[in-house]
C-alpha cells in the first residue's frame, strides 16, 4: 500500500476518488453508487429482521415444555380450563395462524403478554432496557476508549516491557470470568477488606428513596463497580484488535515517508498510523454496540442490576414464550441495526468499501 | 502543513471520544465524594429501616394472581386474612375474624368480623369486603387464578351484617380456619375490569388493612412498605420495611456483612459457615417447613381408569419400593449433602408442625439395611444375574430413570449416592436432570423423582395431593396429584380428617395417613432441610421466629417476624459512613491529581519532542 492510497478515516463524503492507483480505477465509486449501496444494505437488514422474527417464533417452540402446564403446575385443571388458557394465550390456534398473528402484532409493537408476569412483554422490556443501556453503554464508552488508547500505545512500543505488561494484563483480565471478578470487587470495594473501606454499594441500581439530582448521584454510585467489572473484562478485546491492526501498519512506507517529512513520532502515530489501523476496531465497536442491548447476564446477576439479562434468564427458565421471543427479537434487532449502521458508515471511513 | 486540516474532522472525533471517556471517568470518580457516602441502611436519615434481601421476582402484586412466596409474603403484610396462625404452635388465631363457628350440620360457617380494622384510606373493613372477595373468586375465573382451590367447596358466601360473614359449604371441611386468602377492599377492587391482567403495581400506596402499607415497588429493585399506624394489633416498630433485590446469594451475604441489609435467607452451608464468626451477625439454623423426598411412580393413571406414562413395572410391588427405601442411607444424605443443615426424614410432615408430626414405631421403622433390601428384592422375584445385575420379570436388567431438577445441586448429589447404593443391589440408575421437570412428571414418564413440598400449618393440601381425587380426570387433564398415588385406605382417612372438626381427633387421623404413606413406600422422605438465614444484631434487637422457640424468620405463616421486629439501639453507622466519605474523598483527590500529573508530563514530553 502506498501513502497516497491510504484513505482518510472520516470527512470524505464528497465522493472524491482516492488518489493513487487502484485495480478498479479512480472513478469506481461514484455519487450514484452510494445510494444503491445504502439501499442494498437496508434491504438486507429488513430481510434479516424478518428472518429473526420468523426464527424467534419457531426456535422457542422447540424448547421442551408446555407453558400452560407450567402455569397451572400444582393445581387441578380440567381439559376445559386448559383449553381456556390456551385460548387466552392463542396457543389453541394452528401454528401458522399463531405465526401470522404474532408477526402482525409485532409490527405494531405488540409482542404479546408475559405468562408469568401477566403484563405486556413490551412493558417488561421497556422497563428493563434503560437500566441495561445505562450499564452496558457506560461500560462500552469506557472500554472502547481505554482499549483503543492502550492498544495503540502497546503496538507503538511493540515488544518492550510496557507492551508485554499491557497485553499480558489485558489477556489475563479478558480470561477472568466476569461474575468472579464482580464478586471480588464487591468483597474488596463494597464490603471493604483490611485498610480498604467499603466504598460502593454491594448491589442494585438505587437505594430507593432519593429524588432529583441525589437520585442521579445514587444511581451513578451504584454503577461504578459493575462498570469497572465490565470494562476490566472487555477492554482487552479492543486493545488486542487495535494493537494487531496497528502492528500491521507499522512497517508501511507511508509512515516512513511521514517520519522522513520530519513529523514527530507522536503525530505519525496519531494522525497517520492509528486512523488507518482503526477499521478492524470499528467493526468490533459496532458489534459491541449491538451487544449492549442484550446486556450481560452474569454481571447483572452478581450486581443485582435490574436489566434485560436477568429478565431473559427468568423468561427462559419458565419458559415464558412471549417474553423469550420478544427479548430475542430485540437483542437480534439491535445487532442487525448496528451492523447495518456500520455498513453504512464504512464507505465514509474507507471509500474502497461499497464501490 | 496541511496535515492538520486534512485530519481536522478526525481529530475532532478523537477529541470527542476522549472527552466522552474522560467525562465518564470523571463522573465515575466524581461520584466517589464525601457528598455521597455509602448508604448504611439501618440509620438512613435517623429512620429505622429494616432491609431484607430477596432474590425471587414478584410475579404479581394482585392477591388474585400472585403465586410466588415473595408476592404472597407481601400480601400477608398488607392485607388481613380471616385468621392467622399462632407463632408458638401454628393453631388458628383471630385475624380479620375474631370468632368462627360451624353449624350443627357442619355445612355453614359463621365468622364474626372485627369492628376495629380500617382500610388505609380510612374506610371501615367489613364482612361485605370478605364476601365480595370470595364471591369474586367463585364467579370470575381470572380472580380464581391464585387461590381458587380455597373456594372450590363453597356453595354460597353472604354478609348479613358488617360484622357477620356466612360461608355455606357443599360438604364438610375442617380447614375453614386456614383460608389463606387476602381479603381486599371492595370499594377499590370492584373497579377492576379484568382480574387476569390487573397486577396492582402501578398506584401507591396500595389500600390495605395489614400491619404494613405497600408504598413503592420497582421490579427486581425493591418493594417498600411503611407501618400501618392504625393496625388493630399495633403498629410495627421499624419506620420502614424494604425488600431489596440481591439476585446473587454471595452478594447478599456481602451486603449483610457490610450492613446494607439487615437480613438474608436461603444461605448455603458455606455461606452459613462464613457468617458464623462475623461480629453483629446471628445465623439462624432453623428447622424448616419442607420435606425432601424420593417419590416412586406407582403407575400413572387418570380418574377414568386409563393408564398412561411409562413407569417401571417393578415399582408397583410394595416390597421393591420398600427395598429401595431400605437401601437409602438418610443419615448420609443429611450429613454429606445437607452438611448437617437438615433433620433426618421419617414421616411426611416435618417436626416443626408438632400437632401433626408423626414418627414410625420401632417395628415399623425402615432403617438403612442393604442386605435386607437385597433379600427383599429376591423375595419379590427380582434376582441378580451372573453379571451381578438385578433382573426384572422380563429377564432384562433393571435400570431406573430418576427425574431430578437440573438447577438443584442436592438432587444431583443424592443421585450420585443412589447410583452407588442401588448399584450394589445390581440396579442401574439413570439421572434425568432437567430444567423443566413438569412435563415428564405430568405425563408419568419417569420411574422415580426427587420431590419436595413446603408444608402449611394445616396439612390438608400436602395430604390431598396423594388422594385418588387428585388424579387427572382424563390423561388430557392436569391433576393436583403429586405422583399418581391412589390408595383407598389413604383416601378413607383423608375424608375422615376433612370432616373431623375436633382438632385432636383430626390430628390422630392425619398421623394414621402418614403411617399408611410410610408403609406403602411410595414416598421416601429423606430429610427436612433447615431454613438457614442470618440477621444483623446491631440493626435488629429482637424478632419473632415461627415456631417461637426455634423457628424460621423468612416466609412465615403470618406477619409475625417483620411486624414484631424491634430496631437495635442507635449504632455508630453514621460515623462510619462519614469516615468512609472522607476516605473516598481522599482517594478521589489522589486519582484526580495523578491524572493531572500524567497529563502535564505527557504535554511536557510532547513539547520536548517538538523542540527536537
Amino acid at each position: 500500500m502506498t501513502a497516497e492510497a491510504t484513505p482518510p478515516l472520516v470527512g470524505k463524503t464528497d465522493g472524491r476518488a482516492p488518489a493513487g492507483p487502484s485495480a478498479r480505477g479512480p472513478r469506481a465509486r461514484t455519487t450514484a453508487g452510494y445510494p444503491r449501496y445504502v439501499a442494498g444494505k437496508l434491504g438486507g437488514a429488513a430481510v434479516s429482521l424478518l428472518a429473526v422474527l420468523v426464527t424467534s417464533f419457531f426456535l422457542f417452540r422447540l424448547i421442551p415444555g408446555d407453558p400452560v402446564k407450567f402455569m397451572t403446575g400444582g393445581r387441578q385443571v380440567s381439559a376445559e380450563q386448559l383449553a381456556a388458557y390456551r385460548r387466552e394465550f392463542g396457543l389453541d390456534l394452528p401454528t401458522w395462524e399463531q405465526f401470522t398473528d404474532y408477526c402482525g402484532k409485532a409490527l405494531t409493537g405488540d409482542l404479546g403478554t408475559s405468562y408469568q408476569f401477566r403484563a405486556p412483554v413490551i412493558d417488561k422490556i421497556t422497563e428493563a432496557l434503560p437500566n441495561t443501556l445505562l450499564l452496558t453503554g457506560t461500560s462500552f464508552v469506557l472500554y472502547t476508549a481505554l482499549g483503543i488508547f492502550l492498544g495503540t500505545r502497546a503496538a507503538w512500543r511493540n515488544g518492550r516491557l510496557g507492551d508485554r505488561l499491557n497485553t499480558g494484563l489485558a489477556l489475563t483480565l479478558y480470561s477472568i470470568p466476569s461474575f468472579w471478578l464482580g464478586l471480588l470487587l464487591i468483597i474488596v470495594f463494597a464490603v471493604g477488606i483490611g485498610p480498604i473501606p467499603g466504598l460502593f454499594p454491594t448491589g442494585g441500581m438505587e437505594s430507593g428513596d432519593e429524588q432529583g439530582f441525589a437520585y442521579v448521584l445514587d444511581v451513578a454510585h451504584h454503577l461504578v463497580l459493575p462498570v469497572v467489572t465490565l470494562v476490566a473484562v472487555e477492554y482487552g478485546q479492543t486493545l488486542l484488535v487495535t494493537r494487531s491492526a496497528l502492528l500491521d501498519e507499522m512497517g508501511s512506507d507511508y509512515l516512513t515517508t511521514a517520519r522522513a517529512k520530519g513529523l514527530r513520532d507522536d503525530l505519525v502515530r496519531r494522525r497517520h498510523a492509528v486512523p488507518n489501523a482503526l477499521l478492524p476496531t470499528m467493526t468490533l465497536i459496532f458489534i459491541n454496540l449491538g451487544r449492549t442491548v442484550a446486556g450481560v447476564i452474569l454481571v447483572e446477576t452478581v450486581f443485582s442490576w435490574p436489566g434485560l439479562g436477568g429478565l431473559f434468564y427468568q423468561a427462559l427458565s419458565v419458559p415464558d414464550l412471549p417474553l423469550v421471543q420478544g427479548l430475542f427479537f430485540v437483542f437480534a434487532a439491535a445487532v442487525i441495526v448496528m451492523n447495518t449502521l456500520a455498513d453504512l458508515i464504512y464507505p465514509l471511513l474507507d471509500p474502497r468499501v461499497g464501490r | 502543513m496541511d496535515t492538520h486540516d486534512q485530519y481536522g474532522a478526525r481529530g475532532t472525533v478523537l477529541r470527542l471520544l476522549a472527552a466522552a471517556g474522560a467525562a465518564a471517568l470523571t463522573l465515575t470518580v466524581g461520584l466517589v465524594t464525601p457528598l455521597n457516602p455509602a448508604p448504611q441502611q439501618a440509620e438512613a436519615d435517623g429512620k429505622k429501616v429494616l432491609t431484607v434481601a430477596v432474590a425471587q421476582s414478584v410475579d404479581s402484586l394482585s392477591p388474585f394472581l400472585a403465586a410466588r412466596l415473595v408476592s404472597t409474603s407481601m400480601h400477608r403484610l398488607t392485607y388481613e386474612y380471616l385468621t392467622n396462625y399462632d407463632p408458638k404452635d401454628n393453631h388458628a388465631v383471630p385475624g380479620l375474624a375474631t370468632k368462627w363457628e360451624p353449624s350443627a350440620d357442619k355445612l355453614t360457617w359463621t365468622y364474626t368480623i372485627r369492628d376495629n380494622s380500617k382500610w388505609s384510606d380510612g374506610k371501615q373493613a367489613t364482612a361485605e369486603d370478605a364476601a365480595w372477595t370470595f364471591n369474586t373468586m367463585m364467579t370470575d375465573e381470572g380472580a380464581a387464578t391464585a387461590n381458587g382451590s380455597f373456594v372450590a367447596n363453597f356453595k354460597k358466601v353472604t354478609a348479613p351484617s358488617p360484622t357477620k360473614l356466612v360461608i355455606e359449604l357443599k360438604k364438610p371441611q375442617a380447614t375453614m380456619a386456614a383460608l389463606d386468602v387476602p381479603i381486599v377492599p371492595k370499594h377499590v377492587w370492584e373497579k377492576v375490569d379484568d382480574f387476569s391482567k390487573f397486577n396492582n403495581d402501578k398506584s401507591f400506596p396500595v389500600v390495605g388493612n395489614g400491619p404494613f402499607i405497600l408504598t413503592g415497588y420497582k421490579a427486581d429493585s425493591y418493594v417498600r412498605l411503611k407501618p400501618n399506624k392504625s393496625f388493630w394489633r399495633g403498629a410495627p416498630k421499624f419506620d420502614e420495611l424494604v425488600f431489596k433485590y440481591y439476585k446473587d446469594g454471595d452478594a447478599a451475604v456481602a451486603a449483610l456483612q457490610k450492613g446494607e441489609v439487615s437480613f438474608v435467607s436461603g444461605l448455603t452451608p458455606a455461606q452459613a459457615a462464613a457468617l458464623k464468626g462475623e461480629a453483629d451477625v446471628t445465623v439462624n439454623d432453623a428447622p424448616g417447613r419442607r420435606f425432601y423426598a424420593l417419590a416412586t411412580n406407582p403407575g400413572a393413571r387418570s380418574k377414568d381408569g386409563e393408564k398412561f406414562g411409562d413407569g417401571h413395572a417393578s415399582l408397583l410391588d410394595q416390597r421393591v419400593r420398600q427395598a429401595l427405601f431400605m437401601a437409602v442411607d438418610r443419615r448420609t444424605v443429611v450429613d454429606k449433602v445437607f452438611q448437617g443443615h437438615a433433620e433426618e426424614g421419617e414421616g411426611y410432615i416435618p417436626p416443626r408442625f408438632s400437632t401433626y408430626y408423626w414418627q414410625p414405631t420401632d417395628g415399623q421403622k425402615i432403617t438403612y439395611d442393604p442386605e435386607k433390601a437385597a433379600q427383599l428384592l429376591k423375595e419379590a422375584g427380582y434376582p441378580k444375574n451372573g453379571d451381578g445385575k438385578l433382573v426384572g420379570k422380563n429377564g432384562k436388567p433393571v435400570t431406573y430413570r430418576v427425574l431430578c431438577h437440573a438447577t438443584d445441586p442436592q438432587d444431583k448429589a443424592v443421585g450420585k449416592y443412589l447410583q452407588e447404593w442401588w448399584g450394589k443391589l445390581g440396579i442401574g440408575v439413570e439421572l434425568d436432570c432437567r430444567d423443566n421437570v413438569s412435563d415428564p412428571w405430568l405425563a408419568g414418564e419417569y420411574d422415580l423423582a426427587f420431590d419436595g413440598w413446603s408444608v402449611n400449618p394445616d396439612p390438608d393440601f400436602v395430604l390431598s395431593i396423594h388422594t385418588c381425587s387428585a388424579l387427572p380426570a382424563t390423561p388430557k387433564d392436569i391433576g393436583a396429584t403429586d405422583n399418581f398415588i391412589c390408595d383407598k385406605k389413604f383416601d378413607e382417612l383423608y375424608a375422615q380428617q376433612l370432616a373431623e372438626y375436633d382438632p385432636a381427633k383430626r390430628a390422630e387421623i392425619v398421623k394414621k395417613m402418614e403411617s399408611r404413606l410410610y408403609d406403602t413406600g411410595y414416598m421416601n422422605v429423606m430429610a427436612y432441610p433447615n431454613a438457614v438465614e442470618a440477621y444483623r444484631t446491631d440493626q435488629i434487637a429482637s424478632i419473632t421466629k415461627m415456631p417461637e422457640a426455634a423457628g424460621n424468620i423468612y416466609g412465615q405463616d403470618g406477619y409475625w417476624s417483620w411486624w414484631s421486629a424491634t430496631p437495635a439501639a442507635a449504632s455508630e453507622s453514621s460515623d462510619d459512613s462519614s469516615q468512609t466519605g472522607v476516605i473516598i474523598g481522599i482517594v478521589a483527590g489522589v486519582v484526580v491529581l495523578a491524572g493531572l500529573g500524567a497529563f502535564f508530563a505527557m504535554r511536557h514530553r510532547a513539547t520536548a519532542e517538538d523542540r527536537e
